[in-house]
């Protein structure tokens, strides 16, 4: 039976600025971040000061300076998920419950950085353990034997899921090269002008094995933001709305270390995925599109699983063949991702989805798109999703 | 005049719970929290037991035997500390407790390990204070 919160909630506005790499955003992270936001704030047909709601994206920028540079005059709803990439999608639900609960009229979901110009994200865990949920664990027993970056701690399940069920190098190719496909037909990735062969993928340097550079995503700068309120308020708005019929957080166990889980692949997205599903009485068959956490390729593949649209140990053979591919059953990560568009923090996989359920997607638009799945992935493994569709 | 520093690599704490773990490594002795109550093995240390909610755990010696359950090679450091390493392969060890915890191999270069190989523990100190327990074929 679906809930409450079910189709009561819609984004109603979506922002991005550039994505690039070298020289950068010439803005600061602040900075670009406002940028995003007033582009979402101006798609809705919405003023700054109508905004009553905040949610930051985890210690990557304070409410209090958000609204004081937007001039939110009346804040009444400010809060964080902390959970890293998974944290945007985590907030749709949060921001869902508050408008439909009166806490905010607006909410404003906004991420983004200098990831490329800034400080690397390689190297924000290394030397500020404190970001993590598990920080202290993180330094006293992973750090100490090398182990200190996101690539290197889920690549430990990568290698285990290869020998458990032979997911091969060539599978993680695939979904490299499909986002790359997609990055292509997106004039606003990186990416865009470079192709990628399998050849390519399979002699690109290994950074951490099984992960080649090709598995892991971009650095770069941007930001991107949406706008969510509910049903009745999104009517009076500029643009069609997205509803929000399905979403659901959760963390894995422990959630603050890795190795000693029973079940290695029981993620946050286990647990998730079947209330988002049950939430909008949908199941996996009904989705025609996916925006996926991809920080690495086989992060998608294991999300794939988890999610339901194969079984655990499937998903190697679901990712070949274009099934993930533009035309294919199922078109995951149709902007180019995390590893082909820009690493904007899972941010920009909810504004690809809008685009898509608008049909405002151009060349890489999914034909008749009605229903997708956008999800986040992040810290030590906690997922999240959401089941968008086309008001 | 400047000179150039090396990056030390990371340390752990040596302070509560933590502290005691490494205190017995120093020892030449790898020990886990095992539960009073239950019997439950446990790492990395934790205040109550999450199986049966028991305050009351000991730190009972493993046999220091296990199996490699699984690993990366890093082809590069991604932090400075291990930049003279690279590429080295940090490894999981499942203890025949049950236990899993992360370690380095002393005597396995990357390209010979193999998921379930037998190890078994030896003691490397590194400072003044800590010992890491890291791993050997056994």
């Amino acid at each position: 039976m679906p809930t409450s919160l079910s189709d009561r909630a819609c984004i109603v506005g979506i922002g991005e600025t550039a994505y690039c790499r070298a020289p950068g955003s010439g803005k600061t992270q602040l900075g670009i971040q406002l940028e995003a936001s007033l582009a979402a704030l101006a798609d809705a047909g919405l003023s700054p000061r109508q905004l009553d709601g905040v949610m930051p994206f985890p210690n990557l920028g304070s409410a209090e300076e958000l609204a004081a540079n937007l001039g939110i005059a009346s804040l009444r709803f400010a809060t964080t998920v902390h959970m890293g990439g998974a944290a945007p999608v985590a907030s749709l639900r949060v921001a869902a419950a508050a408008v439909v609960s009166g806490l905010a009229d607006y909410v404003l979901l906004p991420a983004g950085w200098n990831g490329y110009s800034g400080r690397r994200a390689r190297e924000t865990v290394a030397m500020d353990v404190s970001s993590l949920p598990g920080g202290a664990i993180a330094r006293d027993y992973y750090m100490p034997y090398g182990l200190t970056a996101p690539p290197q701690w889920y690549a430990l399940i990568a290698r285990r899921h290869m020998h458990e069920f032979g997911t091969t190098p060539e599978q993680l190719g695939a979904i490299a090269i499909a986002m790359r496909k997609h990055a292509r037909l997106n004039p606003g990735a990186v990416m865009k002008d470079k192709a990628l062969t399998m050849d390519a993928y399979l002699a690109s340097p290994m950074i951490t094995a099984p992960y080649r550079l090709f598995d892991c995503c971009l650095e770069t700068d941007g930001a991107a933001a949406v706008v969510v309120t509910t049903k009745e308020r999104a009517r009076d708005l500029r643009r069609r709305p997205v509803s929000i019929l399905g979403a659901a957080a959760a963390q894995p166990y422990p959630a603050d270390e890795i190795t000693n889980r029973k079940d290695l692949f029981e993620t946050g997205l286990t647990i998730a995925a079947p209330r988002a599903f049950a939430m909008a009485g949908l199941t996996p068959a009904d989705i025609d599109f996916a925006e996926i956490y991809d920080c690495f390729t086989f992060e998608v593949l294991q999300q794939i699983e988890e999610t339901g649209f194969c079984g655990r140990g499937e998903g190697g053979g679901f990712v070949e063949g274009g099934t993930i591919e533009l035309g294919g059953a199922l078109p995951v990560n149709t902007h180019g991702g995390l590893l082909s568009e820009a690493h904007v923090l899972g941010m920009s996989h909810v504004t690809e989805a809008v685009r898509q359920l608008r049909g405002d997607a151009g060349e890489r638009q999914v034909a008749d798109a009605e229903t997708g799945v956008v999800t986040g992935w992040g810290d030590f493994g906690d997922g999240s999703i959401a089941i968008l569709r086309r008001g | 005049m400047s000179e150039t520093v090396a990056t030390p690599r990371p340390l752990p704490a040596w302070q509560g719970l933590t502290g005691e773990f490494y205190a017995w490594c120093a020892q030449g002795e790898l020990r886990f929290q095992r539960c009073d109550d239950c019997g439950a093995w446990r790492h990395v240390p934790r205040e109550i037991c999450a199986e049966c909610g028991a305050a009351a755990w000991s730190w009972v010696r493993s046999s220091g035997r296990g199996r490699v359950f699984t690993w990366t090679v890093a082809a590069r450091a991604m932090h400075p500390g291990f930049a003279a390493d690279a590429p080295y392969a940090p490894v999981v060890v499942e203890m025949e407790e049950g236990v899993r915890l992360v370690s380095l191999m002393v005597d396995c270069p990357p390209d010979a390990l193999a998921i379930d190989m037998p190890v078994e523990v030896v003691f490397v100190p590194v400072s003044t204070e800590i010992t890491l327990p890291k791993f050997r074929r056994a």
